[in-house]
């Protein structure tokens, strides 16, 4: 019986030169990119791949060598999440991230979005109606280190000039542009990520966020610089309060499938919101660039009171209308 | 087929079912349908790429961090400090929240860290990993890894500091939460319908019931001899062959010596008495799985 070779051993003699053709192929592949391959090779994994798969399932049933079956196991493992997996380009993803996914996510959360657009509204206007009856609650709405002196202690002219400050030199405008980007981006990511508990978190952030904005507005209503001080906001505020509210809505998503997931398993439910809500986000982190660059150079350069309120209403005209414009369904 | 034919099946599959957990392998079905049976990635292993992918991360945050402040240091230049100033926060801000993310979602699904524990990130429905999913798996990092950190590091008075307890353990629950499902998922992993298997690169070894073959023709066994031992018993013999541990070899063969009562030439090296060994008892075992007969182990007297 020795003298004759083993039939699970000629089954591998057989095969060997495809499947070390397909470890060689997907090793490329797992190196350089799809991008990196030949068109007859690209059109050669799948065939392989196939031929890896059925060898497999060969394998399984007549050999007992168990290195053969591990190997195909892994090459066809490889094998699968090349042919199965994801393979666009960058390029191609970001364009279809802007033309479709991005306002289609947004679209989808717009129950989302009005609550979120509420709660802020509410909370704006608590915070302002609480501090016009009793000043000293603007220390409850707003850190004192954000504040950085605009609070009831200052006077009306220090007041009027933190508005129309012109830096001294434009170089310092990117630095604060860079800085005000990266902290909100980090609290909109958070207030993201906390919304799998249960919303709640996520709905203290965007109130605490609200409140703080009706505590300034107030500030400055009571100096009589309301038109100047909303002005001031609404350059960049429109881009970013929207930013913000998109966030929490995003939150809210997750939280809310998680807590009612409906027909679906809460994990299928958790899964197709977060993957939405994402898309959402990763859109906001965008905006909320776009807004730290006009918070740095557009309201510190322009300070016309008119030509501010006209940048952000078109700021947020072109939000709306980019995101809410009716749409074809995907294909 | 026979009623103790089936109870046998029924059997196996309960003691499959009941083994399935704690070695954490998990079918996985491709639409050729064939089930490439995947490994969930244990907490020691995804610990330790986490680890990894950190100290890359913060390591190079860090060494960038000091080559700005040498470049300040150098020159005190205003405008290059300011330049400097947004290069550094922006790379902080895009190292912190896309490395990840950035890794992920390219083909290979895995941070350095994790390529090098041979981990990657798959959808949990088998389907391609898309990059929203891969951005909402990371952006739960946040509330995983930097809410605790956060709660950690500070540190209070009265009732600050019951306050910062309380949020410690509230969100330590995010932090332990792999821990309490069977797939040892993470919250991202959830948010994102994805899990992080074992993906090991294997090489493709050497038959040894055929290039040896040569080496210990002539060296024959009975049928008897060669009913000993099952499945089991061969794989195991194919791991000492495979390591060639010299004393594990000797102890090996002079076991199998004993059991099969060896009575042939006494003077064959271990290693070629145990391949010979080796590949009759696999012709044996492969030729009774050809007629439907799988022996399990020694134990199994069908």
């Amino acid at each position: 019986m020795a003298e004759l070779m083993l039939k699970s051993a000629r089954f591998r003699a057989e095969r060997e030169a495809d499947w070390r053709r397909l470890d060689a192929l997907l090793a490329k592949a797992e190196k350089a990119g799809a991008a990196g391959l030949k068109r007859d090779e690209l059109l050669e994994i799948p065939l392989l791949y196939r031929q890896a798969l059925s060898s497999l399932s060969v394998a399984r049933s007549i050999s007992l060598d168990q290195s053969l079956t591990g190997y195909l196991e892994s090459l066809c493992t490889r094998g699968y999440f090349f042919v199965y997996g994801q393979r666009s380009r960058w390029g191609e993803r970001v364009a279809r991230f802007f033309v479709r996914d991005w306002p289609a996510a947004v679209q989808a959360l717009w129950r989302e979005t009005a609550v979120s657009f509420l709660l802020t509204v509410a909370s704006v206007v608590t915070a302002y109606i609480l501090v016009r009856r009793d000043p000293d609650w603007f220390y409850s709405f707003v850190d004192p280190e954000l504040a950085g002196g605009r609070d009831p202690m200052a006077t009306t002219a220090s007041l009027r000039d933190t508005l129309y400050s012109q830096p001294d030199v434009v170089q310092g405008l990117s630095g604060l542009s860079a800085f005000l980007f990266t902290h909100n981006a980090q609290i909109a990511l958070f207030a993201f990520a906390l919304g799998f508990a249960l919303c709640l978190p996520t709905a203290a952030l965007m109130v605490l966020n609200g409140g703080m904005m009706g505590a300034f507005m107030a500030l400055f209503a009571m100096r009589g610089l309301a038109y100047e001080a909303n002005g001031w906001l609404f350059v960049h505020g429109s881009t970013e309060v929207f930013a913000i509210v998109l966030s929490g809505a995003a939150g809210f998503s997750i939280g809310w499938a998680v807590t009612f997931p409906g027909e679906r398993s809460r994990v299928d439910a958790a899964a197709e919101a977060g993957r939405r809500a994402a898309t959402v986000m990763a859109g906001v982190v965008v905006m909320l660039f776009v807004a730290g660059l006009l918070e740095g150079f557009a309201r510190q350069l322009v300070t016309v009171d008119l030509a501010r309120y006209a940048i952000g209403s078109a700021m947020l005209t072109g939000w709306l209308v980019y995101f809410y414009w009716p749409r074809r369904p995907a294909p | 087929m026979s009623v103790q034919g089936l109870t046998r099946r029924v059997k196996a599959a309960t003691a499959k079912r009941a083994r399935a957990p704690d070695k954490g392998w998990r079918e996985f079905v491709t639409p050729e349908g064939v089930d490439l049976q995947l490994k969930v990635g244990a907490y020691t292993e995804r610990f330790v790429a986490l680890l990894l992918d950190f100290l890359i991360l913060f390591g190079s945050m860090a060494a960038f961090s000091l080559v700005v402040f040498g470049v300040y240091a150098a020159t005190k230049a205003q405008w290059l400090t300011e330049a400097l100033g947004v290069v550094w926060l922006l790379v902080t801000f895009v190292g912190r929240n896309f490395y990840f993310f950035l890794f992920e979602a390219r083909p290979g699904g895995a941070t350095p860290g994790k390529r090098a524990m041979g981990l990657r990130v798959i959808a949990a429905d088998g389907g391609a990993l898309t990059s929203d999913a891969v951005f909402a798996r990371n952006a739960m990092r946040e509330v995983e890894v930097f809410l605790p950190l956060a709660f950690l590091f500070s540190r209070g008075e009265g009732v600050d500091a019951a306050l910062i307890t309380l949020g410690a353990i509230w969100s330590g629950v995010f932090v332990i939460f792999p821990l309490f499902n069977r797939d040892r998922r993470r919250l991202g992993d959830l948010a994102a319908g994805t899990m992080v298997v074992k993906t090991p690169k294997k090489l493709l070894q050497v038959d040894l019931a055929d290039t040896e073959r040569s080496a210990s023709r002539g060296v024959a066994f009975t049928p008897a001899q060669l009913d000993a031992y099952g499945i089991k018993e061969l794989h195991v013999l194919e791991d000492v062959i495979r390591v060639g541990d010299r004393k594990a070899m000797a102890e090996v063969a002079s076991r199998i010596r004993a059991k099969i009562g060896w009575d042939g030439p006494a003077d064959i090296a271990d290693r070629t008495f145990l391949n010979a060994y080796y590949a009759a008892l696999r012709g044996r075992l492969e030729s009774q799985m050809l007629f439907g007969r799988r022996r399990k182990d020694k134990f199994d007297r069908g």
